[in-house]
């Protein structure tokens, strides 16, 4: 008798285990071609050179650039929206039937598929808003779609604070603010840091709906410089540039036939996953590092 | 004199309006040897989480500079209670006041309706049960209830932190570690730096919710006898389910059961010769 429940106990576990190391096989054998095949393209000139018909004359520097940008957009106007709203609904709504709908609402929107987004951007910033297939599109549509992903993880941060640090700053006679200034903010903001670079890491690699607003596949020049040497010195027309962002460049060159330009897709794809890794190892240090500050 | 003040705060409630002009239950609160002078007092406070009531009538006067222990067996509404005062129930919706907690010298109702409960946190301080320091350092936590009220004066400042932590007894502790967590305290001293962060804003009231529940009794011994000490400049409110600590530091006790006054007197009275049968059995140990 016992001895029949081992046996399943041991079949489980070896179902178990092989069902693993055919996930992380899987994984471990995609990057090792990506590896093989790109690692060798990914050098000075792959990175500083504009797309050619040449493969081995192309580079990644636009699209770099590109993502670059459209990123820095994206944080400046998805994070703060995020958190904001994420503090709203925490801390100050009510509950009633519109927040428990609001609620509904954006954990849902967390799993619309991303392509939507592109569809909604495409209507409204481009076309309604004339801002054409600019960086900012790009920017404003991924924000939007890090959005709910922001308000959740700033709401679950936020939830994590135990009550009575709260309530021992209420009771103090700070005002409802000054809790959330003084306290609320800083404890919960490594939780709400690690949740917005895991969305921002999230952000840059999404490819369709950058392809639904238009972006180029084939760019060979930069977008206008943030700096002039001219007073104001500052220049906001790089945000109405046309752009195209790494993962586009690498379904450019995919598509493409011959072998040359695949090792270049391999090298783009290499350098993604590099930066997603980059994200992600950061959001686990800065949770690891603000961790060990804040404890009750 | 306060009856006029306290019938602001009652909320149109027909149960409450006729009120008998002296029922049992105020009858219990020995009025005959209520102190003088008083910090504060309630009037029939009721107290409701939503349907739910859990403090009826509670009548208790507060002694200027004494020690008013507040004993009960668990879940009689002693938190609850002293959760009142300083309006922390405002925080968490479906809760509801009845009846009239009066500040004194003003004869401030702290539950009127004009009244904000900020105003009222300014005054009163509180202790809670489990020390709760902020995850910011020693001093911070100490100078916390300064900076809410726009002090910025870094001399004003120092000085109120290094006062506050003395009259705590904590000072020749931490005076060398200001800058450490507070969090990384010991318990006991985490407790003593609640009390600090209590103190530095000169509260006229302090109110300690079974404050050395969670320490050791060498914690607890220090924390009795800085209490002795503050009284002397602080009215002092401590709910305790621990009948020795009441009848070690208190000058006046009230006993409470289900939401309901039971006796109030002075201490030594109280635990010596109580008039109910139900404070009797509660202080020799045989319910509760
Ligand atoms: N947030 C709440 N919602 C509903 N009921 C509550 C709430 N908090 C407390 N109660 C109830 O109110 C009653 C009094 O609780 P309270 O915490 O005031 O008791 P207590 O005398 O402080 O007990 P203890 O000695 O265990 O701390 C209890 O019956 C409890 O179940
Ligand atoms: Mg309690």
């Amino acid at each position: 008798m016992i001895r029949r429940r081992k046996i399943a106990e041991a079949l489980f576990k070896l179902l178990s285990l092989s069902a693993l190391a055919l996930a992380i096989g899987t994984l471990v054998l995609l990057f090792g071609a990506l590896m093989v095949d790109g690692l060798g393209r990914l050098d000075w000139q792959f990175l500083t050179s504009f797309p050619s018909r040449r493969a081995s004359q192309a580079g990644i520097l636009p699209a770099m650039v590109g993502s670059t940008l459209v990123m820095l957009v994206t944080a400046c106007v998805g994070i703060p929206i995020g958190v904001a709203a994420g503090i709203y609904l925490e801390e100050y709504a009510r509950r009633t039937w519109l927040t428990e709908l609001i609620e509904v609402t954006v954990t849902n929107l967390a799993g619309v598929p991303s392509i939507i987004f592109g569809l909604l951007a495409l209507g409204l910033f481009v076309y309604t808003l004339g801002l054409g297939p600019s960086i900012l599109t790009a920017g404003l549509t991924l924000a939007l779609l890090i959005l709910p992903v922001v308000i959740v993880t700033t709401r679950e941060a936020i939830r994590a604070i135990p009550v009575h640090i709260r309530e021992a700053a209420f009771a103090l006679g700070a005002t409802k603010w000054q809790t959330v200034s003084d306290h609320v903010l800083p404890y919960s903001a490594a939780g709400i840091l690690t949740g917005v670079i895991l969305a921002l890491s999230r952000a840059i690699g999404e490819t369709a709906p950058i392809v639904t607003i238009g972006a180029l596949t084939f760019i060979a020049f930069l977008p206008p410089a943030p700096v002039t040497s001219q007073p104001p010195y500052v220049s906001f027309e790089w945000l109405m540039s046309p752009f195209t962002v790494v993962p586009i460049q690498m379904f450019a060159w995919v598509s493409r036939p011959g072998e040359d330009f695949a090792a270049n897709a391999a090298a783009a794809g290499l350098l993604l996953v590099g930066m997603t890794l980059v994200m992600n190892g950061l959001a686990i240090y800065v949770r690891y590092r603000m961790r060990k500050r804040v404890s009750w | 004199m306060f009856a006029i003040e306290c019938a602001s705060a009652y909320r149109g409630n027909s149960d409450v309006m006729t009120r008998p002009t002296d029922s049992a239950s105020s009858d219990s609160a020995g009025r005959n040897e209520w102190p003088k002078p008083l910090k504060a007092e309630t009037h029939e406070l009721s107290f409701f989480y939503g349907h739910r009531q859990v403090l009826k009538r509670v009548s208790v006067p507060i002694a200027e500079s004494n020690i008013t222990a507040l004993i009960g067996p668990s879940g009689c509404g002693k938190s609850t209670f002293l959760r009142c005062f300083n309006r922390m129930h405002d925080l968490y919706p479906g809760t509801r006041y009845e009846g009239a907690i009066v500040l004194h010298p003003d004869s401030r109702n702290v539950l009127g309706r004009e009244v904000d409960p900020i105003e009222v946190r300014m005054r009163l301080a509180m202790v809670f049960q489990k020390p709760n320091p902020f995850p910011k350092s020693v001093y911070e936590n100490v100078a916390y209830g300064l900076r809410v009220r726009g002090v910025r004066d870094r001399r004003v400042i120092d000085e109120k932190v290094e006062q506050a932590l003395r009259s705590a007894a904590l000072w020749e502790e931490v005076k060398d570690q200001l800058s450490a967590l507070g969090t990384s305290l010991s318990g006991g001293q985490q407790q003593r730096l609640c009390i600090a962060r209590a103190l530095a804003t000169d509260p006229e009231l302090l109110l300690l919710d079974e404050p050395t529940s969670a320490l050791d009794p060498i914690a607890t011994g220090n924390i009795e006898e800085l209490l002795q000490d503050l009284k002397r400049r602080v009215t002092i409110l401590i709910v305790t389910h621990n009948m020795q600590q009441a009848a070690r530091i208190s000058d006046w006790t009230a006993f409470m059961y289900v939401g309901e006054l039971v006796e109030f007197g002075p201490t030594k009275r109280l635990f010596t010769t109580p008039a109910k049968k139900q404070t009797e059995d509660y202080i020799t140990g045989r319910f509760g």
